[in-house]
């Protein structure tokens, strides 16, 4: 197999290509190998490679077929997996200077799903500190390029597996997405990028950044292979008490392209700062889904403008405490010049935090602190209520909302890097959608004149995953991702 | 808003961390950015919205509970593999109290 054919793959494609013997899932692991050495000096898209393990799995697949067994609905298939979910015996540094050493002693509850399904996992992909940010450029481990244009930023916080998959060497990867880090490096890459229901996938063995907002989530390159993957992962699990008791259904049955009748929603709200080109694309977009039979109306949710302050408390409030256990005693690292107990916590946080995780962590404990917590916090949880309630409202006329992903394209590397609070407002299409919990993917709908992609948002009702794939795949074979 | 350095060391304090000069002026002033822009939350009413800490949907009340059976645990070996510093089943941290 060379590279080029590796880089067009699909799920299917695979299955099929495994099945009549035209490759195996150690060849195929093998070049997917390769494939992303290759590219790695170029994207710096994975921070780890797992030669072993994926030669392992890939084995068992192999075996499994040649013995006449099912091998599982991922059989094969090269998978990227976001630094800042668990592989056992795998190093995982979460993008972190701190954990630059951690070896984790157990899988992510995600990740041996995958591999129970015959999926190979490949490496491991770079992101930016502890899931916090919008460039991938917060990263210890350098920024990650954009395959589509390497001087421009892949998005964040799961640029390295938005990109792994744009660039051919993935077919399928894992993200996570706390407030659009999955829907705005798809966007910005040209790939589908999922974020489900919260509490769809388990949380369990992905590190804490804001609880109640944190995903896990897949890309593809095509809507049926980020569904089927979201099939696999998705599910009650015992060790996330917040993973969704509700049953997985076949998020592949339905994708049939029919979508006559089905109503969308344009929130008003969404379309007022958009940069001219990324808001023409979207357009056309819109227009392609009318063309399909959709039934487009204009709809409004009020509390958008709030989004972003209201996310901002929250996410930080959360983070400051789940990274207290960071704290110089269990995970790896530890400053050599401590001599007391208290300068151990304090100079190895110091010494190995990033700017952007120390902001945040102060945000967070400053809007906790004596004084403030209602003020801030609880007045941030009950902003909440309103921007979840706009949308339950809105999906009492809608089936689906159709919206930007980000206000522009992807930026050149460094742009932002310098001014927090415009980099924080480039999240102000997403986050509402993790405040409210509610599915929501972007799929790319075209190109800027420069050739950057565009993606386009669509959100649905609480675990309405199979409406929102549908209208997607619709959309796919309509031709909209070519714009 | 404005935070003083004073306020910055304080709550850094809080968050056991330690920041440098440089990083604590900065920080004075990324965050007073930061929180001018949250202050516009205060334009809305929310005195009779209940405070949502986390997305909910319809089940049982002990729809969250597993069976309580036994699973083995990872041993204090491998769950000390990863500390900077171990002894035989600990971690083992800088001295905190005085013989």
């Amino acid at each position: 197999m060379s590279l080029a054919d590796l880089a067009a793959l699909t799920v299917p494609e695979i299955r099929t290509g495994l099945k009549a013997g035209r490759f195996s899932a150690v060849e195929l692991a093998q070049t997917a190998l390769l494939h992303g050495e290759t590219e790695n000096p170029k994207t710096n898209a994975f921070l780890q490679f797992s030669p072993e393990r994926a030669i392992a799995a890939a084995r068992r697949v192999d075996e499994k077929i040649a013995g006449g067994v099912d091998p599982g609905p991922l059989a094969g298939v090269p998978i990227a997996v976001k630094d800042v979910i668990l592989t056992k015996g795998v190093r995982t540094t979460c993008g972190s200077k701190l954990l630059a050493n951690y070896v984790p002693p157990y899988d992510a509850t995600a990740v041996e799903r995958l591999e129970t399904a015959g999926g190979v996992i490949i490496g491991k992909t770079n992101c930016d500190e502890f899931a916090m940010g919008s460039s991938n450029e917060n990263s210890a481990f350098g920024p990650v390029h954009n395959p589509r244009a390497l001087d421009r930023v892949p998005g964040g916080s799961s640029g390295g597996s938005a990109a792994a998959v744009a660039q051919g060497t993935a077919v399928v990867s894992l993200g996570s997405d706390t407030g659009g880090s999955i829907r705005q490096p798809a966007s910005f890459c040209g790939v589908v990028g999922v974020t489900p229901t919260y509490g769809r996938v388990s949380r369990y063995g992905l590190t804490a950044f804001a609880s109640s907002l944190d995903h896990i989530g897949p890309f593809g390159r095509t809507v049926r292979d980020a569904a089927t993957l979201l099939g696999v992962i998705a599910g009650r699990d015992p060790l996330d008490s917040t993973s969704a008791v509700a049953p997985v259904p076949d998020y592949t049955a339905h994708l049939d392209g029919n979508v006559r009748g089905m109503k969308i929603g344009l929130p008003r709200e969404y379309f007022a700062e958009l940069s001219s080109e990324s808001g023409d694309l979207i357009a056309r977009g819109v227009e392609k889904l009318k063309r399909l039979g959709c039934d487009v109306s204009d709809i409004s949710l009020p509390t958008t403008k709030y989004a972003i302050s209201c996310y901002y408390i929250i996410c930080t409030a959360e983070a400051s405490s789940n990274l207290a256990r960071f704290d110089g005693a269990r995970y790896t690292m530890r400053s050599t010049s401590a001599e007391t107990l208290s300068d151990m916590y304090r100079r190895t946080r110091g010494e190995g935090f990033g700017a952007e995780c120390k902001r945040r962590i102060m945000l967070g404990t400053y809007v906790l602190s004596a004084g403030y917590y209602d003020a801030y916090y609880l007045k941030a949880q009950r902003v909440r209520t309103l921007i979840a309630r706009d949308y339950a409202n809105a999906f009492g006329e809608v089936d689906a909302i159709v919206a930007p992903v980000s206000p522009f394209p992807a930026f050149r590397l460094g742009e932002k890097i310098d001014d927090p609070m415009a980099m924080y407002l480039s999240d102000i299409y997403t986050i509402t959608g993790d405040l409210a919990g509610i599915p929501c993917m972007s799929v790319p709908c075209g190109n800027t004149a420069e050739g950057l992609p565009v993606g386009m948002q669509i959100l649905a009702n609480h675990f309405n995953e199979t409406g929102m794939f549908r209208l997607a795949d619709a959309f796919e074979r309509a031709g909209g991702f070519q714009g | 808003m404005k935070l003083t350095e004073e306020q910055v060391r304080y709550v850094a304090d809080l968050a056991n961390l330690r920041l440098t000069e440089d990083e604590t002026r900065r920080m004075a002033n990324d965050l007073g950015a930061i929180l001018t822009h949250i202050e516009t939350l205060n334009e809305l009413d929310t005195a009779n919205v209940d405070p949502m800490a986390q997305v909910l949907y319809d089940a049982e009340e002990t729809a969250t509970l597993r069976e309580d059976v036994e699973r083995p645990g990872l041993g204090s070996e491998v769950a000390l593999a990863n500390a900077p510093l171990a002894g035989p089943g600990y971690f083992k941290v800088p001295r905190v109290i005085e013989r």
